[in-house]
């Protein structure tokens, strides 16, 4: 008797309901396979996320610089970021070569203007990595009386704009505001 | 691993006990008994012989990393002062794992040349290929890392410019570059992360140099011929046939590899790199090591910053897709005469692409005869151009000139079995050579 009444519960339970539903199975796959997913993406995270900059090195953010002692064509090479900085004290002749220049056909147009502060022509101020890949470029040499950049030949103008060569952009203009005519803030 | 039946017969009580929990002894016996083509030349001794980089490579590399500090500030002294004058045979250790690299090279250059020539990437041997690859890549991955590490002038902008190739990349390239660098440049977490992953990465070389070796032993090794082998006959055991001839390859190589260590230790290093890392001055004239100038030449030949990057990368991905350009049914280049002579010309193209990246880009070619007349920013008699020539034939050898001649090329006879051509040899074989060599093993 016992028997029968097993079987009367069986076939009295739905089969929707059942530990064989295809439905309840199908959902205990997706949920599983979503939390392993979610899982692994939480994990990765922190793994990946860990070789960006650290806090102490997102810290050097700003640097102030004293250029009076700076003379008329003369560059200096600082430190901002751990990243180079030129900055050139342009010759009156240098200027005028770079406006003379200014409507010449360039792969990044910017009139010199654009490439100095008003008021403060004679101070190019640019990052001295080379946007092709990030060489250090050396000042008079090249075909343009700016730089050229040792590892692919890469030329850039007074105005360090990109003239000749694999670079895509001009020298890269850094953030920076004049405190006073001899003090420079970068950053 | 391998389909060829196993011989082994445990001969001891003990060997039976353990043959029956873990068949150590049986996989290795069967690695030795493993049936080898009868005909492999000298050009088959390169796996070897690589096998003996390797493992140079990691001793000598564990070795240096006990006496190495991993941080910008150290890193040159250590390796300068510590390692090259104070660590006892420190000179020995450090020279064998530097020219080792040029070595390991060498000898992985050569060998798939050797793959190239006889066909061997061909089906069913295309993940053989692939996993060959992987390890090429593997392999410059970890040698760009490992060069990084005396933190010299040359490691600084050489680490500085492989990494801002990925910065070429759109979207993407900027956040990719600070997360290589960790940090707004090159710099201390940079050499430490380097440091790490150049420890690791030649496990994952090893790792996958045994799925290469498996993947070997699946199909059997091809050989000069291009015949599959058909008979017992056509086999002779890789013990003592090949270990011997792989043990007298690796002989040869290391009177090779001890010339430099021993009386040539900086031929192939750069005088930059023995001054210490200077983030505000680039060396004048910086270019990689040997084994990259191709690939640095074709970077430089094209004037657009990305599609450089992508034609570096191209120039890689080329030896991967290899085995589905060659169109050919005919695995070896002993029958196929044309493309044979297209191959010649493609090695003298890579080679000029290396001499090209050795050069000033605007260095002339023909002395005397001035730069020429300006084209796409360079004079036509300059290194530029001539890498711009170069260049078009090494992608043009893989996309049009394989494809294409494996459709037209009519081949010369195959032989009818691997060892028709050495019993015909003019030299002849002494009598009972070809009878049965696997017998006597």
């Amino acid at each position: 008797m016992s028997f029968k009444v097993a079987d009367s519960l069986a076939q009295a339970a739905p089969a929707m309901d059942g530990p064989d539903d295809p439905g309840r199975r199908d959902f205990i796959h997706i949920a599983a396979a979503a939390a392993a997913v979610g899982g692994v993406a939480m994990v990765a995270w922190p793994l990946i996320d860990q070789l960006n900059p650290a806090a102490d090195t997102l810290a050097l953010a700003s640097l102030e610089y004293d250029i009076s002692k700076i003379a008329l064509g003369q560059e200096v090479t600082i430190s901002w970021r751990k990243q180079p900085v030129f900055i050139r004290h342009r010759t009156p002749a240098e200027i005028a070569r770079a406006r003379a220049d200014d409507n010449a056909p360039m792969k990044d147009p910017a009139p010199d203007s654009a490439r100095v502060k008003p008021g403060h022509e004679q101070w190019l101020i640019v990052l001295a990595s080379c946007t092709h890949l990030g060489c250090v470029p050396t000042f008079g040499e090249g075909d343009y009386g700016g730089w050229l950049c040792p590892c692919h030949g890469s030329q850039y103008d007074t105005a360090a704009r990109i003239r000749k060569g694999p670079a895509p952009l001009n020298l890269v203009l850094p953030d920076y505001t004049f405190l006073s005519d001899t003090k420079v803030k970068i950053g | 691993m391998s389909e060829h039946p196993s011989t082994y017969q445990p001969g001891t009580a003990i060997e039976r006990w353990l043959d029956a929990r873990l068949p150590i002894i049986r996989f290795s016996a069967d690695l030795l008994d493993y049936p080898t083509p009868r005909n492999l030349n000298y050009w088959y001794t390169f796996g070897g012989i690589l096998s003996f980089c390797l493992v140079v490579q990691i001793v000598t590399g564990i070795v240096l990393a006990m006496h190495y500090d991993p941080s910008a500030a150290g890193a040159f002294v250590s390796v300068q002062r510590s390692i090259m004058r104070d660590v006892n045979y420190g000179w020995l250790i450090r020279g064998l794992h530097a020219n080792g690299a040029a070595m390991f090279f060498l000898a992985v250059y050569i060998h798939i040349l050797r793959g190239m020539y006889y066909g061997s990437y061909k089906s069913p041997r295309e993940v053989l290929w692939l996993l060959g690859c992987v390890i090429y890549v593997l392999m410059m991955a970890t040698a760009f890392m490992g060069y990084v590490l005396p933190w010299g002038q040359m490691s600084f902008w050489g680490a500085k410019v492989i990494t801002s190739l990925f910065g070429a990349l759109p979207l993407v390239g900027k956040p990719l570059t600070t997360l290589l660098w960790g940090g707004f440049s090159v710099d201390d977490p940079t050499l430490t992360r380097f440091f790490s992953l150049h420890y690791l990465l030649p496990f994952v070389i090893a790792a996958v140099v045994a799925l290469h070796i498996w993947a070997l032993h699946v199909p059997g090794n091809s050989n000069p011929t291009g015949v599959n082998v058909r008979s017992a006959s056509d086999t002779v055991p890789f013990h003592p046939y090949y270990t011997v001839k792989d043990l007298f390859a690796v002989s040869l190589f290391m009177i090779l590899f001890a010339l430099f260590v021993f009386y040539l230790p900086e031929a192939m290093g750069k005088v930059d790199n023995q001054v210490a890392a200077d983030p505000l001055k680039t060396p004048a004239h910086i270019v990689p090591e040997w084994y990259l100038l191709p690939f640095y030449a074709i970077l430089r030949a094209i004037p657009d910053k990305l599609t450089g990057v992508l034609a570096l990368g191209g120039a890689i991905l080329m030896l991967f897709v290899l085995p589905w350009l060659d169109t050919s049914k005919v695995r070896s280049m002993r029958y196929r005469p044309t493309y044979r002579m297209f191959f010649f010309v493609w090695i003298v193209a890579s080679l000029a692409l290396g001499w090209c990246g050795s050069q000033e880009p605007d260095g002339v070619i023909i002395p005397g005869a001035g730069p020429g007349p300006i084209f796409l920013d360079y004079g036509v008699n300059t290194v530029t151009w001539l890498s711009r020539i170069a260049a078009l034939y090494y992608f043009a050898y893989f996309l049009v000139i394989t494809p294409i001649l494996g459709l037209t090329e009519t081949p010369l006879p195959v032989p009818d079995s691997l060892y028709t051509p050495v019993l015909s040899h003019p030299a002849g074989v002494p009598a009972g050579a070809a009878a049965a060599p696997e017998t006597k093993g």
